[in-house]
């Protein structure tokens, strides 16, 4: 039986135009971009070209457009650029943010029940001490988008001295990344999930904006990110966001109808409460909580019944961990446990839908009847 | 039928779940992650998930892992904590099999449709008498833990499958480098799995209870010796009591108390006693009274007794050593498990 994927947060299929793009540096394009002869120089123009393509995209300057191995490197990167000044970022942000903030001690800034976070708390750890302000743009569990102009606004006032980071992981996909995170001096982007390659992504860095370099070496990209960079990987990107951009109208319509179908008929089973605010997030995000139900058991049963979902985030060891966005959101702890996320991307289909919306509520009966699973 | 191996990373589930695959069972492998913090003793850190999933695909068979976390720490870590508070000597992994391996994850495994839930324990699930069923030694007497499943009742014993049970831990490891797994080699997994070797027990709980200074005194009530922490005595134990070196005889614990923070010692005989009173008891099937042989450690020697129901105790046929309480107290009809409970308090 195919399995129906509905866990494009976690990653997407590869576009055919990036595979296809790929396929040269893989083969007879090999060259190192540091080379000075022609085999060097033929990888470097293409590495440039793309980068043309996704600064366009970005909307900013393609010498502000660092190549890294993705959206965790992008973050660990904008964080590091804190140097020795304090640190303040939002409850709900991806681990790859989180873990180097808690490191350096920053400051949490609360969310509200809808995902939002929280503009009292922001403005209350904000002071001219602050060297960094790091809230993402759109939240990989929950959907959900932040306001980031409202959000700059307050930095702007409160920490004068801070750059306003945003992981843009997540919105790449759905929104026009390069008006929304126009005012953030650091914007994180990652290839894979927008049906590019995994291993390789972005890291805007603005002109004049603080940085101090992850990796340190021959100097590429402009002295902040030491590394050969991979050529097809780039190139690979590159089509997958002139892809997305140039589909992006078309694709957000189709998979908002599908998504309003699904989380309908989701919500419509007892005791299933759907997640944040629906008119607040990306076309592609489900998110319910069933009462009763343990999450790693649904998640398993939807796999027998052909549909491949999430419970949250995953981590190294394979198993699903307590979610600190929904205990952030203040989700009680017993409808946290029977969380599921279905995310959609550019190739959902109608028959996608209809499998999900045949599985789930089955899986969920012979949970609630088995005292949860 | 479809199996559930609980797989630890070690070599004995690694060849438990080879041997369910080659019977043709339909077999999923599940690592349980159940101790989030440091662990190196080789039994469910994240290394060993890593080592059981690699096992899992060498033997193509799908592999998961099931976060029960929360259960663990709520029903062996502050058990564990507390008993120790109380001045008991628990023993963690018969309550790991009692509420996690064998209750927990047996629920799991029903709601998710599965026959069976199989683990490389070395013990046999047997036909005992009236149609039931009964743990019963594995064949490898040095290796036996028949003594940690003393718990299980006749629900789990009809689905639970022990493969490696009739095999000795030697064969187990040949096996395993015949099918060439990566775990064939691997030491066993020592002392529990939430203590490293660094930390030792004395580090573990030193964070999670404010230990109590003792004095050692003889039977006479006379003062001989001092221990940091009386909540890490044992009864039975001859070491770290700070009694002069040198005796004639050698001293052992007799009884220690907690809340007054005093360590009794005496010589061999005075650990001697005709009884052990049994608190929590549960039976493979039918209670049962009379002569039984008991098991009052991990390793230690079965020895024969009398089982009174009135007093739930075991009187011993000759005087035996005092038993630390906490531990559990397994009865046996010659090499079945009959039942069991836990050497009380007093």
């Amino acid at each position: 039986m195919q399995h129906v994927y509905l866990d494009h947060a976690a990653t997407t299929p590869m576009r055919a135009e990036a595979v296809e793009a790929m396929l040269p540096f893989l083969t007879v394009r090999f060259g190192n971009p540091s080379g000075a002869h022609a085999a060097g120089r033929d990888a470097r123009r293409a590495l440039e070209e793309a980068r043309d393509v996704i600064a366009d995209a970005l909307g900013c300057r393609p010498e502000e457009v660092v190549f890294t191995s993705g959206g965790t490197e992008s973050d660990n990167t904008a964080l590091g650029s804190a140097g020795e000044g304090s640190i303040v970022t939002s409850a709900i942000e991806h681990h790859a943010v989180l873990e180097p903030a808690m490191a350096s001690g920053a400051a949490i800034a609360s969310v509200g029940r809808d995902g939002l976070i929280d503009l009292d708390s922001l403005a209350d750890a904000l002071d001219d001490q602050v060297r960094l302000v790091s809230v993402m743009l759109v939240n990989n569990e929950v959907g959900v988008i932040q306001p980031l102009g409202d959000i700059a606004k307050l930095v702007r006032d409160l920490a004068p001295r801070a750059a306003l980071h945003t992981d843009g992981v997540q919105a790449l996909p759905w929104l026009d990344v390069a008006a929304l995170a126009a005012d953030a001096e650091l914007v994180s982007v990652s290839a894979h999930k927008v049906g590019g390659p995994k291993g390789v992504g972005v890291l805007v860095v603005r002109t004049g904006t603080p940085f101090t370099p992850l990796l340190r070496g021959g100097g590429q990209e402009r002295e902040r990110r030491a590394g050969t960079q991979p050529v097809g990987l780039v190139a690979g990107f590159a089509a997958a966001v002139t892809a997305t951009v140039a589909e992006r109208e078309a694709t957000n319509a189709r998979v908002s109808a599908l998504r309003d179908r699904l989380a309908d008929g989701l919500v419509d089973i007892d005791g299933c409460v759907e997640t944040g605010d629906r008119t607040r997030k990306v076309p592609g995000n489900v998110h319910v909580c069933f009462e009763g139900v343990d999450a790693e058991a649904l998640v398993f049963l939807l796999e027998q019944g052909g549909v491949l979902a999430s419970a949250g985030a995953s981590c190294a060891s394979g198993a699903l961990e307590t979610s600190h966005v929904l205990t952030a959101m203040g989700v009680l702890d017993s409808l946290a446990r029977g969380s599921l996320r279905l995310s959609l991307g550019h190739s959902s289909t109608t028959a996608d839908v209809d499998r999900a919306l045949d599985v789930v509520p089955a899986a969920v009966d012979r949970l609630r009847a088995r005292g949860g699973g | 039928m479809r199996v559930l191996c609980a797989m630890s990373g070690g070599v004995d589930s690694s060849v438990a779940a080879a041997l369910l695959r080659d019977a043709g069972h339909d077999v999923v492998g599940v690592t349980m992650k159940l101790w989030g913090g440091a662990s190196d003793t080789g039994c469910c850190s994240v290394s060993d998930v890593d080592d059981a999933r690699r096992v899992a695909q060498q033997l193509d068979i799908d592999h998961h892992v099931f976060a029960f976390g929360d259960e663990f720490t709520e029903h062996v870590v502050e058990p564990y904590i507390a008993a120790h508070a109380a001045g008991r000597t628990p023993n963690p992994c018969v309550e790991c099999n009692r509420h996690l391996k064998f209750d927990r994850l047996f629920r799991r495994a029903d709601a998710l449709g599965f026959d069976a839930v199989a683990t490389g324990h070395h013990a046999r699930v047997v036909h005992g008498p009236h149609s039931t069923w009964r743990i019963a030694r594995g064949a490898d007497a040095a290796k036996d833990q028949s003594y940690v499943l003393y718990m299980l009742g006749q629900e789990q014993l009809v689905r639970t499958l022990l493969p490696v049970g009739d095999r000795t831990k030697a064969d187990v490891r040949t096996l395993a480098a015949r099918l060439g797994l990566r775990t064939a080699a691997k030491p066993e997994s020592q002392d529990v799995c939430f203590i490293t070797s660094s930390a030792g027990r004395s580090g573990f709980l030193g964070r999670c209870l404010p230990l109590t200074p003792g004095v050692v005194v003889d039977a006479s009530g006379s003062l001989v010796g001092a221990v940091d922490a009386v909540e890490l005595v044992t009864i039975g134990q001859r070491r770290g009591l700070g009694l002069p070196g040198g005796s004639r005889t050698p001293r052992f614990v007799t009884d220690v108390d907690v809340p007054a923070g005093v360590v009794t010692v005496g010589v061999a005989d005075d650990l001697l006693v005709d009884r052990v009173v049994v608190s929590e008891l549960c039976w493979a099937d039918e209670p049962v009274a009379g002569s039984v042989l008991v098991q009052c450690s991990a390793h230690g020697r079965p020895v024969g007794g009398h089982f009174d129901p009135s007093s739930s105790s075991v009187v011993w046929h000759e005087p035996q050593r005092r038993a630390a309480p906490g531990q559990a107290v397994v009865l046996y009809d010659g090499d079945q498990v009959i039942g069991g409970g836990l050497a009380a308090l007093r």
